[in-house]
């Protein structure tokens, strides 16, 4: 599906300085998987996706989109990818229904098609009801499931999402995830970036972590988690700024340590057993907590940066 | 594409109808979105190309025009005040309306619904969008024009038979001016009242003024007359004067029509490689 290899964005800033935002990345997305770009803000998962989404073009590398050149096949491509972008883009002046026609129209099927699919993607993404209001009218969540069903009008092999569901409320994103896991269930190829590790555990079967344009750490979930961290991990919650006092004897049960404004993660193989450890070597946390290890930890280690600024 | 199950309600029950796309295909959809875009406003923009020319030929043609004309019309050609302004009304009006569209519409589809990005996300490139948004305000200005076309009939202003020219000339007119103004609609970023206000004071207001419309340029001192030579508005006056009044050599219409073929042409091309740079980065 998407083949790259040494893949290089870089471009000109109005000050005349040059940005590197990709830094020759591999990749390779066979048919059916749900990939992820894994990052904060900045590390370079827009470009890649605008590149592969072939309205960007590469300034170096490989890169081949359904085995044909973006820079010579763009339009062919771009017939059989779905888009969803970071920010909506959606017709506010046209009704729901009529955004849905629209776009299919631009894929050159026929009125009667588009008006067929266009009802039927309205039931896929339950905007049956709405299908005649204004895209003002419509919540957050809605809009992007609008996005969504946008995408698929011409029932795309490579779907593309840039952040789906930043923005939205815990119940709007479990929405939205069931929809694409359906896809996914489907046989649609996802692609898709996020900066919440999460949505990350919950759609992808594989992923890449990426950090300063360039990939850091590749593998599934579960893989990142046993490779980059522990099992368990402690968290010690201290009013922000006395955390430091507890530092150094914390440091001492484990091997592993990160320090971020208002906590210690302390990172384990046995969470209670360092806990009570702790707790012996006289460390007085407002709170404790055992969890296991996600993937904002291997984040944390990888990048040594939080994901969610 | 088969690789969707039914069951996930992804499919549409008819297979898809399909043609082989070409260009034009993109071009027509992407103008039939743009159309679909303008309908709620399409009886209001129709009430307005014919309330305009109204209040004008009133205001100016029968009220100023009997002043004028009492005092002789020699210096307009003969002719009646209302019958000297008409075709230049006609253009004005025209210019209005593709300042309107090219301007803030265009740069909202940009910078605050972002719908160009999406339309490009598809199998339209930039250059395919900017030609359809030039089918799209031509299509408009054709509307308004005739419609002001018709209202100059009853008001007796339209001229000869071959008035009926004034019509595309006002749509090449206006359409010239409207591909720089998209130029400008793709390049800048933000402050787009500034730039746009500045097209209007600097732009269409001294243009509509001193380009024929109101009054003959052999009025204006030298010194001042020749700007209208680079006025299209001024061109596409004198071509639309000439077509329903007569009286305007050949070779002088020749060089009108050029000249806004040229301005619209290089804008024309202009534009498509704005609307690359802008959507393809």
């Amino acid at each position: 599906m998407i083949h790259a290899a040494g893949l290089t964005k870089s471009f000109d800033t109005k000050g005349g300085e040059t940005v590197h935002a990709v830094r020759g990345i591999d990749l390779d997305v066979p048919r059916g998987e749900a990939f992820g770009f894994l990052g904060p803000n900045g590390a370079g998962k827009s470009s890649t996706m605008r590149m592969i989404a072939c309205v960007s073009p590469r300034t170096d590398g490989e890169l081949s989109i359904l085995g044909m050149d973006p820079n010579t096949q763009g339009i062919a491509i771009r017939d059989r990818l779905g888009v969803v972008p970071q920010q909506d883009n959606l017709d506010e002046e046209l009704t729901v229904r009529e955004n849905l026609y629209v776009y299919a129209r631009y894929f050159g099927f026929s009125k009667t098609y588009c008006w067929a699919k266009a009802d039927e993607l309205l039931e896929f993404a339950q905007l049956t009801e709405k299908a005649n209001a204004k895209v003002t009218a419509l919540s957050g969540g809605m809009k992007r499931r609008l996005t969504i069903a946008r995408s698929l009008v011409n029932d795309p092999e490579l779907l593309l999402l840039d952040e789906p569901t930043t923005g939205l409320d815990p119940q709007a994103r479990h929405v939205l995830w069931d929809r694409l896991f359906r896809l996914k269930q489907a046989g649609v190829t996802l692609v898709l970036t996020t900066h919440y590790m999460d949505e990350a555990e919950q759609l992808c079967d594989r992923l890449v972590v990426m950090d300063g344009g360039q990939i850091v750490a590749e593998g599934s979930p579960a893989q990142l988690i046993a490779r980059y961290s522990t099992r368990e991990v402690v968290e010690l919650r201290f009013v922000p700024g006395t955390q430091h006092a507890a530092e150094p004897v914390a440091s001492k049960l484990v091997d592993r340590l990160e320090v971020l404004p208002d906590r210690l993660l302390l990172y384990t193989q046995d969470g209670d057993d360092t806990l009570e450890q702790a707790h012996a070597a006289g460390i007085e946390p407002v709170a404790s907590l055992v969890r296991r290890s996600t993937l904002e930890d291997v984040f944390l280690r990888l990048t040594g940066r939080s994901l969610v600024d | 594409m088969t690789t969707v199950d039914e069951k996930a309600g992804v499919r549409a029950a008819d297979e898809p109808i399909r043609r082989p796309a070409t260009a034009w295909t993109y071009r027509i959809r992407t103008w039939e979105y743009l159309l679909r875009q303008w309908r709620p406003y399409f009886w209001s923009g129709l009430a307005e190309a014919a309330g305009a020319p109204l209040l004008y030929l009133l205001a100016l043609g029968l009220g100023m025009g009997s002043l004028i004309n009492k005092r002789g019309t020699e210096a307009l050609g003969g002719v009646t005040y209302v019958e000297y302004i008409g075709p230049a009304l006609l253009c004005g009006a025209a210019l209005q309306i593709a300042f309107s569209e090219a301007s803030f519409a265009t740069f909202g589809r940009f910078k605050w619904h972002r719908t160009l990005w999406g339309i490009t996300s598809t199998p339209i490139t930039p250059a395919v969008a900017a030609d359809a948004h030039v089918m799209f305000i031509s299509t408009r200005l054709l509307f308004s024009a005739a419609l002001y076309y018709l209202v100059l009939l009853v008001f007796g202003a339209a001229g000869g038979v071959a008035g009926i020219l004034m019509i595309p000339i006002a749509v090449l007119t206006a359409i010239s001016c409207a591909v720089w103004i998209m130029v400008l609609s793709a390049t800048i970023e933000d402050d787009a009242s500034v730039a746009f206000n500045m097209v209007l004071r600097f732009g269409i207001i001294p243009m509509s003024l001193f380009s024929a419309s109101f009054f003959p340029i052999s009025q204006l001192p030298w010194a001042v007359r020749w700007l209208a030579f680079f006025s299209p508005l001024w061109h596409g006056n004198e071509l639309a004067r000439g077509s329903a009044l007569g009286g305007l050599p050949l070779w002088q219409a020749a060089v009108h029509l050029s000249v806004l073929i040229a301005v619209f042409v290089t804008g024309f091309l202009v534009v498509r490689k704005r609307f690359e740079k802008r959507l393809v980065v």
